[in-house]
């Protein structure tokens, strides 16, 4: 563990980084505020849509955790690995690939008036719950997984000795260890769900759908009232603040992370059940794999005949993307005990947009704010990750701790030996793990630049919106496909360093 | 020669007593019924665990508030004792240095470690390639290196069958005879106490009583003793 | 002698270098990128004034209101009248000095601090091979049947969803509540901005996108296709024009006036059609590039004044949005 000291600064640098801006941004306000008849709108949508986003999406993965824990297929690992795909994948590229599938003018769609139905469309609460299980279904699934694995061996015999099937089984082996991960897995995505900004602006279908962060960045970019987004980021991180100490509270069920490897023997299920666990894995496959590979189809041959400039935003992207993995992996590192946890979770609370916009606040009057928007959304980006990179160590680390502390203390390890020898090797892993993650998530992100880019500094999600602008649609789906490109390069490399000779 | 004055300690709801005077040079057994706190005596008397009042003396010079590597002791644990992402060398190794570089000096120091143990060769397998008595010897031989008088062990073989655990027993004793060590070993079964211990201290009730010579401890042991090992 | 001379050509060569004065122009992003019409802008500038044109692309309002006196703006372009009063407000602008008798808008323009650079009308796009009959006029639109599929731009967070709503209340006025009640179910989404309106049109997802009456003059120039085809309504289209401004705080005020008087030759404004895909503000019609000349382009033209503008922009977004929230 790091030394009190440094647990302590760094926590208290994160509290002020996160807390700091939204004072700032208060601080503009010219006059008093107060929430109106459109923000009481917000704020129910933007409760029930998080609400729902998170119901379905545990409801979902329970049936998809249990068919792969007791599948045995080739390919099984990779497939739990590639599981967590959606969930790094950018926004607005995940939403053109949900719309080619499930729009209008979507395979769906298409093939449902050719067979005689009415189309249905997206655009909605019920788009904005579509998109919202995508990228978290994965999540959702890999807890449960995870806490499939903690069942102990003992009980699953029993289990077998005991021939217990269907209800039974459910009810005495499954039931109690879903209560365990459901609650805390739900409020993780509830939580993530909250300040969904893109999903609703692109699916939302009206103003009806309208979130918190969505009314932020109206107040901001268009009303200029900095009072009422100053106070709307108050309301979210109260919201938020709140889910997240439920989260907590229930200690996130289990690891985020790696090692799923054996499948489970649940006992004997019959060849109708094997039959429906294929079809139920078949089916998550297609609705997660199909809109990817829909995004890097329509994109792939364009991608070669994209200009320099955009060329240039990706090598932006990569470079903030690889800062702001070497700043989180640091602060993390830090982090890594129940308060440290708290103090991370600050950073997915957070409306992203406030806190831009209250860092360029404070810093105007030393710099040109737009001068500095990269090293800030550097900053954002490592802050936003800190939570699930903090959440992917800890159980590491504590076990390491538990372990290895005294038997480092009885050979007088320094810190430094104790870095060296014990933590760097056993926590290659899911250091890797989580680089990767930070890394992929702060390529796709769009947040903090949406107010303050401009061309010369535009990162990779920029271009592709100023494509998009121009009227040039090849061009921005091969935008598209390069970013989605480099995410999943990103978190396939960081996770093969880590696992590497591991 | 190692000496405790009306030491304390106390941990939660549980307490322990020990005054010990002159314990030098011989293979001392600790026994008693479990949860008598066999290991946290051992864990404090090494520094992991604070005491609540007392002193440790070595040699006349005043140890109780010293970190465990300042304690003239190497401690081996139930489990835990090796690195299993390390080879046996770099685990050997770590007594003498935790720099990356080892000397030549250092190198050969450590195969001597190794081979006294009786596996030479042996210094690029990590543990998970080894068998439990053989990892068990690699631990040994850094405890060798780490070269402190007094030596404490919290029923490190245990998991060994019985010939095996003979075996490192013998070993044990050997070594530690080579160097006139103290050694200190909490054990579940007398027969490890009578096969290499001079003498055995029991702890029951609270209190460590002093040593007594092992042969006359198990011919006629105390009440609690007796009733732990199923003689009544 | 010699070298002294030497010396001295040496020394006033790298003077005159280092003094090319830099020309700082704020634009919105589509404007300065390579595809838009500010690297011709900038080359034909450059060509005669001596100096290095430089545009800094962002949102231009929020920048310079953000930057307040300490911007290193010289001079902005881009700007458009549903939002110039929060923009005069900041009080960080001059006087363009420009005559606004030469300027070939369909309305009288007689604001001294913003100089209209070119224009254009708000309209539904549609594509004529799916959409056999489109409607003939707003009336047509609002009593469509449901088979019609609309998206717009929402006018919290976007220009031309905010001149929608604006034409909406110049066509209907006290009515207009009901008639986006009436269009409601039409409309498949409302997005953040136009680009992602024009690319689910594009993609086919909905019949009708909220664009503006250039926008066909693309896909005939750019593309050869004849296929996509404003709706010219005959209640009149809501006029929407950009604007150029000076900084008044700028260092390089002559620099800045020159652009301006640029703005209105013949030059800039030819730039302007296929850079732009929009209308100039100061090139009579005869001059316009064939394919804009024969754009049908509507007979009226509604438009509020800046301060109409600000009064009723909050209401009619409540409007709007109590209508769409049903």
């Amino acid at each position: 563990m790091a030394p009190r000291f440094v647990q302590i600064s760094t926590g208290a640098l994160i509290c002020s980084f996160v807390l700091l801006p939204l004072w700032a941004v208060w601080g503009q306000a010219d006059g008093p505020t107060s929430l109106g008849p459109a923000d009481w709108s917000a704020l129910r949508f933007t409760i029930l849509q998080a609400a729902l986003s998170a119901l379905l999406s545990t409801l979902s993965a329970v049936p998809l955790a249990r068919a792969l824990a007791r599948a045995q297929f080739w390919g099984r690992a990779a497939l739990i690995r590639l599981m967590g795909a959606p969930f790094i994948l950018p926004v607005i590229v995940a939403i053109l690939g949900l719309i080619a599938v499930f729009g209008q003018n979507g395979w769906l769609n298409t093939g449902l008036r050719s067979l005689g139905f009415d189309g249905f469309s997206i655009y909605g609460l019920q788009g904005v719950l579509l998109a919202h299980v995508f990228f978290n279904l994965p999540l959702a699934t890999r807890m449960i997984l995870l806490g499939w694995a903690t069942i102990p061996q003992e009980r699953l015999r029993l289990g077998q000795s005991l021939d217990l099937r269907g209800f039974a089984r459910f009810r005495l082996i499954e039931f109690p260890m879903l209560m365990t991960v459901l609650p805390s897995a739900a409020a993780v995505i509830f939580v993530i769900c909250l300040s969904s900004f893109t999903v609703a602006l692109a699916l939302g279908g009206g103003p009806k759908s309208t979130t918190l962060e969505l009314a932020i960045y109206q107040a901001f970019r268009f009303d200029f009232d900095f009072a009422k987004a100053a106070l709307l980021g108050l309301v979210q991180l109260g919201l938020s603040a709140s889910a997240a100490v439920f989260a907590l509270g229930f200690v996130w069920g289990h690891q985020l992370g790696i090692g799923l490897d054996r499948p489970i023997a649940l006992g004997r299920h019959s060849t109708l059940q094997k039959y429906l666990d294929g079809v139920v894995i078949g089916v998550a496959l297609l609705f997660l794999g199909l809109p990817l590979l829909l995004v890097l189809g329509n994109g792939l041959a364009s991608v070669t005949s994209l200009s320099v400039a955009v060329w240039m935003a990706a090598l932006r992207s990569v470079l903030i993307a690889l800062g702001a993995t070497a700043l989180c992996m640091l602060l993390s590192l830090s982090l890594l005990n129940r308060s440290g946890e708290a103090i991370a979770t600050l950073g997915i609370t957070v409306s992203p947009l406030v806190l831009g916009t209250g860092l360029f606040l404070i810093a105007r009057p030393y710099v040109n704010p737009f001068e500095i928007s990269l090293w800030v959304t550097l900053c954002v980006n490592a802050v936003m990750s800190l939570p699930f990179a903090v959440r992917i160590l800890r159980p590491e680390m504590s076990q390491v701790d538990a372990n290895f502390r005294w038997l480092s203390a009885s050979l007088g390890l320094s810190r430094l030996g104790w870095l060296r020898w014990v933590v760097w090797p056993r926590l290659r892993r899911p250091l890797g793990f989580a680089a990767g993650l930070t890394a992929a998530l702060s390529m796709g992100d769009l947040g903090v630049i949406a107010l303050f880019g401009d061309a010369e500094r535009a990162t990779l999600p920029l271009k592709l919106y100023q494509l998009m602008g121009s009227y040039r649609m090849e061009q921005a789906a091969g935008c598209a496909s390069l970013l989605l490109i480099l995410s999943f390069g990103f978190f396939w490399i960081f996770d093969f360093l880590g696992r590497r000779n591991a | 020669m190692l000496d405790l004055q009306n030491l304390r300690i106390r941990q939660g709801s549980f307490q322990l007593t020990a005054s010990l005077r002159g314990l030098d040079a011989k293979i001392y057994a600790i026994m008693g019924p479990s949860g008598a706190g066999k290991s946290t005596f051992l864990a404090a008397l090494a520094g992991f665990l604070p005491v609540s009042s007392g002193t440790v003396l070595w040699n006349g010079q005043n140890i109780t508030g010293l970190r465990p590597a300042e304690r003239p002791m190497a401690m081996l644990f139930q489990d835990n004792n090796l690195f299993p992402h390390l080879s046996a060398e770099r685990n050997v190794a770590l007594a003498l240095t935790q720099r990356r570089y080892l000397s030549s000096i250092q190198q050969e120091q450590v195969k001597a470690a190794l081979s006294r143990v009786g596996l030479s060769g042996f210094e690029a397998h990590k543990p998970g390639e080894l068998s439990g008595g053989q990892q068990g010897r690699v631990a040994l031989a850094r405890v060798l290196l780490q070269d402190k008088p007094i030596l404490l062990l919290d029923e490190p073989f245990t998991a060994l069958g019985p010939a095996l655990k003979n075996e490192m027993l013998d070993l044990l004793q050997t070594l530690a005879q080579e160097r006139q060590a103290t050694v200190l070993m909490v054990t579940h079964d007398p027969n490890d106490a009578l096969r290499i211990a001079d003498e055995t201290l029991l702890l029951s009730d609270q209190v460590l009583s002093p040593p007594q010579p092992t042969q006359q401890v198990m011919a006629s042991p105390p009440k609690a003793l007796a009733a732990y090992l199923g003689l009544e | 002698m010699k070298y002294f001379t030497f010396a001295t050509g040496l020394f006033t060569a790298s003077m005159t270098l280092a003094q090319t004065p830099i020309l700082t122009i704020y634009a919105p992003d589509y404007f300065a990128s390579e595809w838009g019409p500010g690297p011709a802008i900038e080359a034909a500038f450059e060509e005669s004034c001596s100096c290095d044109l430089q545009f800094k692309t962002g949102d231009v309002l929020s920048r310079i209101i953000l930057e307040g006196e300490r911007t290193e703006a010289d001079a902005v372009i881009g700007l458009n009248t549903d939002i110039t009063k929060k923009a005069r407000e900041t009080g960080l602008f001059a006087s363009h000095g420009q005559d606004n008798a030469q300027l070939t808008l369909p309305i009288e323009w007689s604001d001294e601090i913003f100089l209209p650079f070119n224009y254009g009308h708000t309209a539904f796009i549609y594509n004529t091979e799916k959409v056999a009959n489109p409607p003939a006029s707003f009336e047509a639109l609002v009593n469509s049947s449901t088979d019609l599929s609309l998206v717009i731009q929402d006018p919290r967070s976007s220009i031309s969803g905010l001149a929608l709503v604006l034409w909406v209340k110049a066509v209907y006025g006290e009515q207009a509540e009901a008639v986006w009640q009436k269009l409601a179910p039409k409309i498949l989404t409302v997005t953040k901005g136009w680009s992602e309106s024009y690319g689910l049109f594009s993609d086919g997802e909905a019949d009708m996108v909220l664009s503006y009456t250039t926008s066909p003059a693309y896909h005939i120039v750019a593309e050869n296709d004849l296929t996509k085809k404003a709706a010219i309504f005959p209640e009149g289209h809501y006029f929407m024009v950009e604007l150029a401004a000076k900084i008044a705080s700028t260092n390089v005020p002559d620099l800045a006036d020159a652009f301006l008087a640029f703005i209105m030759t013949d030059q800039f404004q030819n730039i302007i059609p296929e850079g732009n895909w929009s209308l100039p503000a100061a090139l009579p019609k005869s001059q316009w590039p064939q394919a804009f000349q024969d754009l049908p382009l509507p007979e009226k033209v509604l438009f509020y004044s800046e301060e109409e503008a600000a009064n009723l922009r909050k209401e009619t977004i409540e409007e709007w949005r109590r209508a769409l929230s049903k």
